[in-house]
């Protein structure tokens, strides 16, 4: 065995023991200390917020959050509860926001006369809010040119 | 005409032997026995009708139980917070009788459509889901949404409870003549493709996909795919 070798195992023997410290102890995975076998009881389910105001947006190219809830909203290849009222077509009448022109463009910036696909899924980028307390502490903040402070 | 009895045939015969008075049986008996025989049949009539009125009977096809069942499974009014059901009947058949019977006497259609096997696979089934909902939309049209206003009752519905979207649509919509169905479609089943109804909801712009209905070739588009 020679030295590059030795220096190598050792460096993986050190780096295994690090991290079976840091993994071994004090950290909980989402399960909780459960045996393979138990099931941990559901979560609680998380409540919609009821209708709101528009949510401040945080930076500039935010999709705009859903200040409603949509539980039961099917989007399918066959139609699309969002745009129901969110087309430029149904806006006006349910008072709602329309959808933004992007939403018109291929990924060629081909405009077409009706909505992409790419930007038909709503809820890939559009989210509803629930009463979840944030995972992580955050201290970010919206610029100036957002937020206006 | 003779009154020798025996002859003309079956039907003349037995309307012969109707139209004499009873010789033999009191007015009593006939009527005591009438009103039996009528409390038997009537009550017969009802519970045959009324078990035809039940979930169990209408998903006792698979065309109901294995499509539209499956898909009412995971709404509002089948699974909510409270337990209250609507089931199948609730929706699809009027409450009143003669409604009722109107309802249960087109029926028959079904049946005949169940002989042919319109619908006997899911492919079929969606290649008609659209016909089939128009003419629920159309009906329920027609009728003020009647079966959805057995428990959604106007008068009773108190709009400073509701989300403000649905203050505002509704005071907007039902003072403005406009009935459930108009907005409310798809709520215990899945929408047909919608190309035909909002075809702004509807991704793509030619009107059908090539998955949608392969038998009818789309008109063809010069814009880009949107896919």
């Amino acid at each position: 065995m020679n030295k590059k070798t030795m220096a190598a195992l050792a460096v993986l023997w050190l780096w295994g023991g690090a991290m079976s410290a840091a993994f071994g102890e004090g950290l909980v995975s989402e399960r909780g200390n459960l045996a393979l076998d138990e099931e941990a009881p559901a979560a609680e389910a998380k409540q919609y917020a009821k209708d709101g105001d528009v949510i401040p947006r945080d930076y500039v190219q935010q999709p705009p959050l859903i200040p409603h809830k949509t539980e039961g909203y099917i989007i399918s290849t066959k139609s699309n509860k969002c745009l129901s009222c969110h087309s430029w077509a149904n806006a006006k009448a349910s008072l709602a926001t329309k959808i933004s022109q992007t939403h018109f463009e291929d990924r060629d910036k081909n405009v077409l006369a009706n909505v992409s696909a790419r930007r038909y899924f709503c809820t890939q980028c559009h989210v509803p809010q629930v009463n979840a307390p944030p995972l992580v502490e955050n201290t970010f903040k919206p610029i100036t040119a957002i937020s206006g402070q | 005409m003779s009154d020798t009895g025996n002859q003309g045939g079956l039907i003349v015969r037995i309307w012969r032997a109707l139209r004499r008075p009873s010789v033999s049986l009191s007015l009593g008996t006939l009527l005591v026995g009438g009103f039996i025989a009528g409390i038997v049949f009537w009550g017969g009539f009802n519970t045959a009708m009324e078990a035809t009125n039940q979930e169990s009977f209408c998903i006792s096809c698979h065309e109901m139980e294995e499509n539209v069942y499956q898909e009412y499974k995971n709404t509002v009014h089948y699974s909510n917070r409270t337990g209250v059901r609507a089931t199948c009947p609730d929706c699809h058949v009027p409450k009143e009788w003669t409604h009722k019977m109107v309802r249960k006497i087109q029926a028959s259609n079904e049946l005949y459509h169940k002989a042919l096997g319109s619908i006997d696979t899911p492919e079929k089934f969606e290649a008609k889901r659209l016909e089939l909902a128009k003419h629920v939309w159309a009906s329920m049209k027609r009728t003020d949404s009647r079966e959805c206003r057995n428990c959604h009752d106007y008068e009773s519905m108190d709009f400073s409870f509701q989300g403000r979207r649905a203050v505002a649509q509704h005071s907007e919509g039902l003072t403005h003549g406009k009935t459930c169905i108009d907005c409310h479609k798809g709520i215990a089943h899945s929408l047909p493709a919608m190309y035909d109804v909002d075809p702004t909801s509807v991704v793509g712009n030619q009107g059908k996909t090539s998955a949608d209905q392969p038998s009818e070739s789309p008109p063809p588009e010069a814009a880009t795919p949107a896919k």
